[in-house]
């Protein structure tokens, strides 16, 4: 029972990042239809940018943050502009390979510049594991969680409350309709890339703090895809769901089958929820007409 | 493509009208070329044909792949996994079980089929970028499965170490001797890929890639072609996997990763979709690139001896990443449809159509 709640404990903490870079798949997806396959290696140059700012240049810790996240929003806007924008119009493949192919770019660029060895991001919080009644909260677990859960909050007030982000929502509605309305799509597309570069890279911190970085950073980034097909892909609040069910299920199946299973368990959950309920839990069901 | 023929060749029957090779000169052409092909291991040195055996084995699994995603318009991230399963598959049969080579290559492509069949079953409700993600979930479960599940067998995180194929009682350990395997089989892989899709499955196929609604309603199982396609597709991997596991006589997870899967998408980008020549462009095209970048890197770490170890990978995956981009953007439809501009520009030339 202890291990059990130990288990939920961990899975919870570790699904609300994963939440939080499925965040950043969703909000593209949804303003634009492309689904975002280079979201790992955003991240991971993220985290890259943060390290390049503290121990590189020496910048304090908070100036370097929030310097990281305009580079981060940079990142994402380049990405849009000079790759994505030429394929509007195009099948979905052609989409599909060009984000496995920036991602591959990022990959190599990063690669070259910072190489493949593990580098430690400098620690903020005390490293003590905090103990509630049996189950031991690792600090670093809890702290990226919470993080990561005012990160969500402050998004989703940012699309419920202010004009940019209801001008997003109308375009993620229908792409004429929001023109009619006077909204500039094409503005919208890029701040949405610049706001998803901003969560990958906050993302890309969180987990660098855990597990230091190296280029295995970016494959974590997969482990956002079940979270988001699991809660549906047009659902923020599903990215939520999604990812605390896929973390917390993760770490059950780690534990108390075998270790290796853990590695998998995400990508048997997409399986499952293609065959059986392709539109996920809260994402839109698709009506088809010739 | 008609407008290639040239002028004076005219078709007498249907026979003529659907023969690939039309003229006396393409005879000789094809010919010629292909003894060209067999006498190349006489002056070859053994790293060319080394580089050019893996050309081939690529060009096989890229055949499956156009035949799924080109001609089908399914997406298959998970290529690499389905040549794991072929390559595991001969791989145990000819290492732990003694069986021939000739026994285990048709089993291997079988059970890469079947595979390939189970992670199609998606298919038949997704489509577009969540196909593309049940076919990363097969590229992620397959090695980790090759890897944990039964080590005793497939050798777990140590490599799988595989006899070398003998033909006519020779034993082909070298370079120059499994050509003459990998080679034929590639031609005859190559032509039923050409030809499948001239058939009434071929055209089934086409229509269920442009409309598979539409397709339905004109009385085409659409259940039936789109797994058919999988199983083809996943075929052709495991044909490729056997072969490479021969070739390289030494298999582990790690040399069918997500990586490359996605470099075989590249190389039918590259290429262009829904073309059996697209493909033999785009393979020899990126490979070459490849070794390129291999030689290249090399020499950029002896002259900055820092940068050596990440160079190589740096530049070979971030060329890669460029060129797919820029193909998309530039050349959406790949080198054969350059290749047919060309040849129709060298025909009509001196006048501009």
């Amino acid at each position: 029972m202890e291990a059990l709640l130990q288990y939920l404990a961990n899975g919870l903490l570790v699904g609300g990042v994963y939440a939080l870079i499925a965040m950043g798949i969703v909000i593209i997806y949804k303003a634009s239809g492309i689904f975002n396959f280079a979201v790992g290696q955003m991240m991971m140059f993220g985290a890259f940018f943060c390290w390049t700012f503290i121990e590189q240049l020496g910048l304090p810790p908070l100036l370097s943050l929030l310097l990281s996240l305009i580079a981060g929003a940079a990142l994402g806007l380049l990405i849009e502009r000079f790759t994505l924008r030429k394929l509007i119009g195009q099948p979905v493949l052609s989409a599909i390979m060009m984000t496995l192919a920036v991602s591959y770019f990022l990959g190599g660029q990063a690669l070259g510049f910072f190489g493949s060895y593990l580098r430690p991001l400098p620690r903020i919080f005390s490293a003590d594991p905090i103990n509630l009644g049996g189950v031991v909260l690792a600090s670093d677990l809890l702290w990226s969680f919470i993080t990561a859960m005012v990160v969500f909050g402050l998004l989703a007030l940012f699309y419920q409350r202010s004009r940019m982000g209801l001008a997003m929502r109308a375009t993620a509605e229908s792409h004429q309709i929001a023109q009619a309305r006077g909204i500039n799509v094409r503005s919208v597309f890029s701040l949405t890339w610049a706001l998803a570069g901003i969560v990958a890279t906050i993302g890309g911190i969180l987990l660098g703090y855990r597990l230091g970085l190296s280029n295995l950073l970016a494959s974590i980034g997969l482990k956002a895809f079940p979270a988001v097909i699991l809660g549906g892909v047009e659902s923020i609040a599903g990215a939520l769901i999604g990812g605390l069910v896929v973390g917390v299920l993760e770490t059950l199946a780690g534990g108390l089958i075998n270790p290796w299973i853990m590695e998998i368990t995400p990508y048997i959950i997409i399986l499952l929820v293609l065959v059986f309920m392709p539109e996920g839990l809260f994402g839109l069901k698709r009506i088809e007409r010739i | 493509m008609a407008i290639t023929r040239p002028a004076g060749t005219f078709d007498k029957s249907y026979a003529q009208d659907m023969a690939i090779i039309r003229t006396r000169w393409q005879w000789i052409m094809l010919i010629g070329g292909l003894v060209l092909l067999f006498c190349l291991p006489a002056f070859a040195s053994s790293r060319y044909l080394n580089v050019i055996n893996a050309i081939c084995i690529t060009i096989i699994a890229v055949h499956g792949l156009n035949i799924l995603v080109g001609y089908t318009g399914q997406i298959n991230l998970g290529q690499a996994a389905f040549m794991a399963v072929g390559a595991y598959t001969s791989g145990i049969l000819t290492a732990r079980l003694g069986l021939s080579f000739w026994i285990a290559l048709p089993c291997a492509a079988l059970a890469a089929g079947m595979v390939g069949l189970i992670f199609g079953l998606p298919s038949l409700r997704v489509k577009g970028f969540y196909l593309a993600l049940a076919t990363l979930a097969a590229q992620m479960i397959m090695p980790a499965l090759i890897l944990n599940v039964r080590p005793d067998i497939t050798g777990g995180v140590h490599t799988l170490v595989i006899p070398p194929p003998s033909i006519f009682g020779i034993k082909c350990n070298s370079a120059q001797s499994i050509f003459y395997i990998i080679v034929p089989i590639t031609l005859l892989m190559t032509f039923f890929a050409k030809n499948i899709t001239r058939t009434g499955i071929g055209r089934a196929f086409v229509a269920v890639r442009d409309n598979d609604l539409a397709a339905q309603l004109m009385g085409i199982n659409v259940f039936k072609y789109k797994l058919l396609a999988f199983f083809i597709c996943s075929l052709y991997a495991g044909v490729a996997g056997s072969l490479w596991a021969h070739w390289a006589r030494a298999i582990h997870p790690d040399h069918f990763t997500l990586m490359h899967s996605i470099w075989f998408l590249g190389m039918l980008i590259v290429g262009g979709m829904g073309s059996a020549t697209g493909v033999i462009f785009g393979v020899v095209f990126l490979r070459t690139l490849d070794e390129i970048t291999k030689v290249l890197g090399t020499s950029i770490a002896t002259v900055f001896p820092a940068l050596i170890g990440n160079i190589q990978g740096a530049l070979s995956v971030s060329v890669y990443g460029l060129v797919i981009i820029l193909f998309l953007l530039f050349e959406p439809r790949g080198l054969a449809h350059r290749w047919e501009i060309f040849k129709a520009s060298y025909r009509l030339r001196p006048f501009p159509y």
